[in-house]
């Protein structure tokens, strides 16, 4: 009898383990987003202008360099900060200066944010400047867009392709 | 903390026994469940298509078309890495609860804490490997945690933007990862249990058969099922989390990437430096006396920590003597319980042994020894040997009973039950940890095979087996072990009235309490 018992009460240890693995692998469900939301992302890799103009050498310079680095512009690696800012339905959702990369600060500019927005239409701009220099923003898109829920917006932005592409 | 773990342990020594206790092997079936995963992700690996859409595809047909062998094999895969992480945090906080984390323990506890991380690691990189609603979730969050360090030299959050982005070199990259990783928590836990002799790194069989059938009929009752394909152009409103493995990342939404990184960056930490922040008090470890060593190696063999190496005898042309490691040594004195110097039948007055501990030495116990039976003697006459980390054997101690706490149960040579018999005790009963969670791993394992015959130094006369009793009982279990005394007493009282004058000590009760 205390034998059945002993496997009876095992029997019931592996069932509860089990029960609490399988429950726990799948529940409860997390909720990812409210219902009636969307999402936009925003995506930006690209590398600023130099951050100083080349500037020619003097002969002296020259003459002062060892014959094989007697390049006759001297160009700065570092990159100017690139400026982003993103609105939506005229709020502002991201304004940043994102530095570039590298030790050096000779990399690309990177930036990566997700926002979550409730559904419907709403007016997208975005503007981007590759040197801090410049007065006026060098890449822009304007655009009204219609999100349902689950809905994701990419602000991707590729030069090659005029600059701001929305997918 | 104690009390309950003792209270919980009670229970399951009662529905399985002590020695297939599943709490006293939770590391050993943190193995077994990673040799089913590595198992089941082997089989799975056949079949598995390493692109955007085949990925999907190919275990949608494991699971529905091929559900009798690939669907097993993904829902074990799922749940022995599920049971793998509770087994890893039950053992982690027993270890915790019951002070075995610190002093020469660190090293364990240390290495063991990367392979919380690399199980995590493995089962992230695992649920991307669907390529389903939630492996979908699952990647957007977990790089964009990554991110947040700003380590990279580009978001990795930029691969799953949208679906055009997804990459099928990505799965190449992962089932890389979902290799490599695993390797790497296989090496980790080597090391994990490098400083350890004869690591248990299996259960008993019957926790073998046990956990596997369990973790069978659990896929065949419910099989794990992906949650539809992956569409990074739109956003799940809900996932089925697997939460032992992935329950952290909903905390990203709600406290940030920082705050997250914060938390399991600190936990870290803490785990890394606990050993540290409440140091013990060093016990005196293991002495060697080289001219009363015989180089036999039995410290060697018996050392449950590797802590004993055997080099050339400085005073003895070919032969060997045994050095001690002081980082690894525990101060068990199971070392000074194997010397086969460690007798009490020496006629020398000061009794010198090959190895001991000065803090009980073997002179020093049999001194207590002579003293004890000089007192308790004749019928129902016991001397009772325990151990420092099971039931305190000295509250035991009435007239007719001396009792003894040794550093472990194993540091006392078997010579002494000898001795003891001869010298006037009726019986001797034998106590310690309970089995297979003995405080220094091996203790209560050498104590029986070296009463039993089987293992040296051994009891040297039958007579001697046949009047000793085991009864090996946790801290908590003080009533049964004063019960197992009791009786003991009154079978060897039975056995001497039933036999001829003289002859009880031959008779007497021998069982395995």
């Amino acid at each position: 009898m205390v034998e059945i018992l002993r496997y009876a009460g095992q029997a019931l240890a592996y069932a509860l383990f089990a029960a609490g693995i399988g429950y726990f692998s799948t529940s409860p469900a997390h909720v990812v987003r409210r219902e009636g939301d969307a999402v936009v992302k925003l995506a930006v890799t690209h590398a600023g202008r130099l951050a100083q103009p080349c500037r020619a050498r003097s002969p002296e310079e020259l003459a002062r360099l060892a014959p094989n680095m007697r390049t006759p512009l001297d160009c700065p690696r570092e990159r100017s900060p690139v400026e982003i800012r993103l609105e939506l339905d005229g709020e502002p959702l991201y304004s940043a200066q994102v530095p570039p990369a590298g030790l050096a600060r000779d990399g690309v500019s990177s930036v990566y944010r997700r926002f979550t927005v409730p559904h419907g239409v709403h007016r997208v701009r975005a503007a981007l400047k590759d040197h801090l220099d410049l007065a006026e923003f060098n890449f822009t898109t304007d655009a009204e867009v219609t999100l349902a829920p689950g809905d994701v917006l990419v602000i991707d932005f590729q030069p090659a392709h005029g600059g701001f592409v929305l997918r | 903390m104690r009390v309950l773990l003792a209270m919980l342990e009670r229970g399951f020594d009662r529905i399985f026994g002590a020695a297939n206790n599943p709490l006293h092997h939770l590391g050993a079936l943190a193995f077994l469940f990673f040799w089913i995963v590595l198992a089941s992700g082997i089989y799975l690996y056949l079949f598995f298509e390493t692109s955007t859409a085949g990925a999907f595809r190919s275990v949608e047909y494991l699971t529905h078309e091929q559900w009798y062998a690939g669907g097993v094999m993904r829902s074990l895969h799922r749940y022995a890495s599920d049971a793998m992480v509770v087994a890893a945090l039950l053992h982690l906080v027993r270890e915790f609860v019951l002070d075995r984390f610190r002093g020469f323990r660190w090293f364990s506890w240390v290495t063991g804490v990367p392979l919380l991380w690399l199980i995590f690691i493995s089962g992230v990189n695992g649920y991307w490997l669907v390529w389903d609603r939630l492996a979908q979730y699952v990647a957007v969050a977990a790089s964009e945690w990554l991110d947040w360090l700003g380590i990279f030299g580009q978001p990795i959050a930029r691969n799953f933007l949208d679906q055009a982005v997804v990459s099928d070199r990505f799965f190449t990259l992962l089932v890389f990862l979902h290799i490599g990783v695993p390797l790497f928590l296989l090496a980790f836990s080597w090391l994990h249990v490098s400083r350890i002799s004869r690591p248990r790194t299996l259960p008993p069989r019957a926790l073998v058969i046990g956990a596997t059938f369990m973790l069978l009929t659990l896929a065949l009752w419910k099989p794990a099922l992906s949650q539809g394909p992956a569409d990074l152009d739109t956003v799940p409103a809900a996932v089925a989390l697997d939460w032992f493995l992935l329950g952290g990342l909903p905390l990203l939404d709600a406290w940030g990437p920082g705050a997250l990184w914060a938390l399991a960056g600190g936990l870290t930490l803490l785990l890394i430096l606990l050993p540290w922040l409440a140091p013990r008090r060093r016990p005196p470890v293991a002495v060697v006396d080289p001219p009363n060593c015989n180089g036999c190696g039995l410290c060697f063999a018996d050392c449950p920590y590797a802590a004993v190496t055997m080099q050339p005898h400085p005073l003895r042309s070919g032969h060997r003597v045994a050095i001690v490691d002081p980082d690894l040594c525990a101060s068990c004195g199971i070392c000074a319980g194997a010397c086969p110097s460690s007798t009490p039948f020496r006629s020398a007055s000061e009794l010198v042994t090959g190895i001991d501990m000065p803090q009980l030495s073997i002179h020093a116990l049999r001194e207590k020894l002579r003293d004890a039976l000089a007192r308790e003697q004749g019928e129902g006459a016991v001397v009772v040997f325990g151990c420092d980390h099971a039931v305190d054997v000295r509250a035991l101690a009435q007239p007719g009973v001396a009792a003894f706490s040794l550093l472990c149960t194993a540091q006392l040579p078997p010579s002494f039950v000898d001795y003891a018999l001869r010298h006037g005790a009726d019986g001797v009963l034998v106590t310690g940890c309970k089995a297979a969670d003995c405080h220094y791993r091996l203790g209560n394992t050498w104590v029986e095979q070296r009463l039993a015959g089987a293992r040296q130094p051994h009891l040297r006369t039958h007579a001697a087996r046949a009047r000793v009793r085991i009864a090996w009982a946790g801290p908590a279990d003080g009533a049964a072990l004063r019960r197992a005394l009791a009786d003991y007493r009154a079978a060897l009282r039975a056995s001497a009235s039933e036999a001829a004058p003289g002859s009880a000590r031959t008779r007497g009760g021998a069982a395995h309490g």
